[in-house]
């Protein structure tokens, strides 16, 4: 089968002032359909380098990049745009949600982007709303939520326009411990109805929510293992 | 990009700029206030500028169009022309006479020449009259209309009775409460006998055509200038289609009978008002040009602030440009969206100051007729939108371009 994420000898350098920062030094990772696979590794690690790349945030500076079997390594803007907009569903650490809209219209903002009509967007909003039980809070504007409820707008946002992956980072670390416990049984949810999840974090705890954890240190992946006790707090809870 | 996505982003663009205006009232109020005043400053300008050219038009069709005037001096010389023409010979009437023989393509003419002298009736004096001596095909080469009585007649001119048709104003001074038909009034030290008085007639050029008084011009030349003066001649042509034809032909007859040899230059000038059009075309057009430069001016002032508060809304919004990059928004998105947010904060502006202007424009036109042309709204809406465009480019493109990891990193 065709993984959803072949990345090969991927390097990523940083020109800061005179001094060239190897972010990346060599990284391959594969990752196939309805994995749920977390990115561990301590800050300055490469981690966050790595997400922007398999987020098509940012290409690499040398090495392949295949999404789905096409090579996005050496895309334009507007092309890992439309990747990004399509293929990849992100859900942040600070929820980014924008402040001034509704949750509603948040959701529907990916949809706006790939050009659907307003009715058919509309119900595909409300529909994704529904799905993380928030249906009666689409007309709520951000700061009339909880944070809790902001990550779940956040989610919502993500899986509305069916992407290939959702890429999560820190997705519970701007929450309290309960609601974080929440969020997780979610995505565990998610990944149960076939999604490919991604989770970029520090924390132990929640990378034992993946089935695999991928290290990264010094800009190489220092170990690629599976879980072997994953915590199923939907489950046991 | 196909047309349906484009217009998914114009009207998401839309909305945002609404939103952002909205919640920055303030800054958006005092912001749009720059193009509020260079859109109140140039649209009446615009007014001005109609009003002043309407008026001349106004002034100047009552000149008619069709009437030549064979005279001494042109009316728009060089200095050194003007001193050439001032030894020329006068123009008298037996050269008035030939052109009247001799012209073939001439509806009406008329010796003219005047001084101001005081006018008296009974213990009332009117003083600075101007005072013309024409013949009786005045009244219908100036276009004149009678209020009441006649213009004088043709026997009554050659003959050189004493008789005068009075301006509207004159008529008024001297008679404020009976009619001035067949009474005697003095000119200077002669009496003549008031026949008619014209209507109204305005001012062109800052001389009241009202305050006037018309004499035979044999009259005027014996009693008021021992036939020393010389005159003018006023030619009102048979068909305006033929007034070069006609000019030529008079130009023809004045050579002839005044002398000047082949090949020498005209010792004399035609003028019409043709002439004081292109002028004022020329002065008109300078002075609009220069107004409407000064007042762009300050058009441009508001762009300035328009594209300075362009540049910290982009600055301020970087994690919202980062978000919408992070779920899919093109660069043209971005760009769109805060050009139309610009051009939102311009159009606004333009509005407001369309508001505020067409009221002042009514005072204006108490001063000249006046008023604000559809064609100077339509133009005062679409330069401040291209203004909100053009100074919002420059913000919208660095928007458009910022890397989206930086972008999302930015609190």
């Amino acid at each position: 089968m065709q993984p959803v994420i072949n990345i090969k000898n991927i390097k990523k350098t940083y020109v800061m002032g005179a001094v060239e920062v190897n972010a990346l030094v060599d990284v391959s990772v594969q990752i196939n359909k309805n994995e749920y696979v977390a990115i561990m590794g301590p800050s300055g690690s490469g981690k966050s380098t790595l997400m922007n790349v398999v987020g098509c945030l940012d290409t690499p500076t040398s090495g392949l990049y295949e999404f789905n079997g096409v090579n996005v390594s050496e895309m334009n803007d507007n092309e890992l745009a439309k990747i990004r907009n399509k293929e990849i569903g992100f859900v942040f650490q600070t929820f980014n949600l924008l402040a001034r809209s509704d949750a509603l219209h948040n959701v529907e903002l990916p949809l706006i982007y790939s050009g659907m009509k307003k009715a058919d967007r509309k119900a595909l909003a409300a529909e994704a709303l529904s799905h993380v039980k928030l249906e009666d809070r689409m007309h709520h504007k951000p700061n009339e939520l909880s944070g809790g409820q902001r990550q779940r707008v956040a989610i919502a946002r993500a899986l509305v326009t069916k992407p290939s992956i959702i890429l999560a980072d820190e997705p519970t670390g701007n929450l309290d411990s309960k609601t974080g416990v929440e969020i997780m049984h979610l995505f565990n949810e998610l990944h149960a109805q076939g999604n490919t999840i991604i989770l970029v974090t520090h924390e132990e705890d929640i990378a034992r929510h993946a089935h695999r954890i991928i290290r990264v240190r010094d800009g190489l992946v220092e170990s690629d293992t599976m879980v072997e006790e994953r915590i199923l707090p939907g489950i046991h809870a | 990009m196909k047309m349906t996505d484009f217009a998914y982003e114009v009207k998401e663009g839309i909305g945002i700029s609404f939103q952002a205006i909205r919640a920055n009232k303030m800054r958006s109020v005092l912001t749009t206030l720059g193009i509020v005043i260079g859109i109140v400053s140039v649209t009446l300008m615009g007014t001005a500028i109609e009003g002043m050219s309407r008026s001349f038009n106004e002034m100047v069709s009552k000149l008619g169009a069709d009437v030549l005037y064979v005279q001494k001096f042109s009316w728009f010389s060089s200095e050194e022309e003007w001193l050439e023409a001032r030894n020329r010979k006068n123009i008298d009437l037996k050269q008035f006479r030939a052109v009247r023989e001799q012209g073939t393509t001439i509806n009406t003419l008329s010796p003219i020449v005047g001084n101001r002298s005081p006018i008296k009736y009974r213990s009332i004096t009117s003083d600075g009259i101007f005072v013309s001596g024409v013949n009786e095909q005045y009244a219908t080469v100036a276009g004149l209309n009678m209020e009441m009585g006649r213009f004088f007649s043709q026997a009554e001119a050659n003959g050189g009775r004493p008789v005068t048709v009075l301006g509207y104003t004159t008529a008024e001074k001297l008679f404020p409460n009976e009619t001035p038909l067949g009474k005697n009034v003095k000119i200077g030290a002669h009496t003549f006998r008031v026949v008619g008085v014209v209507s109204k007639q305005g001012s062109f050029l800052g001389m009241d055509n009202d305050n006037r008084a018309f004499i035979p011009v044999t009259n005027f030349l014996e009693k008021f200038a021992n036939h020393r003066r010389g005159i003018s001649i006023q030619v009102k042509a048979a068909d305006i289609n033929d007034l070069d034809n006609t000019k030529e032909e008079i130009r023809g007859i004045m050579r002839k009978v005044r002398g000047v040899k082949p090949g020498a230059k005209d010792d004399f000038a035609i003028n019409q008002q043709e002439m004081f059009i292109q002028t004022f075309n020329q002065i008109g057009g300078v002075i609009a040009g220069i107004g409407l430069f000064i007042t762009a001016l300050s058009l441009f002032v508001g762009a300035i602030g328009i594209m300075n508060i362009m540049f910290v809304s982009v600055t301020e919004r970087t994690k919202e440009i980062g978000i919408r990059k992070a779920i899919g928004a093109k660069r043209s998105t971005i760009l769109f969206q805060f050009l139309i947010e610009s051009a939102a904060l311009a159009l606004f502006g333009g509005i407001i100051g369309i508001i505020i202007s067409y009221p002042l424009s009514l005072l204006i036109n108490q001063i000249m007729p006046t008023s604000m042309p559809f064609s100077v709204v339509g133009i005062a809406l679409f330069i401040s939108v291209l203004v909100g465009v053009v100074s919002g480019f420059l913000p919208a493109n660095r928007a458009s371009k910022m890397d989206p990891v930086e972008a999302l990193r930015h609190e």
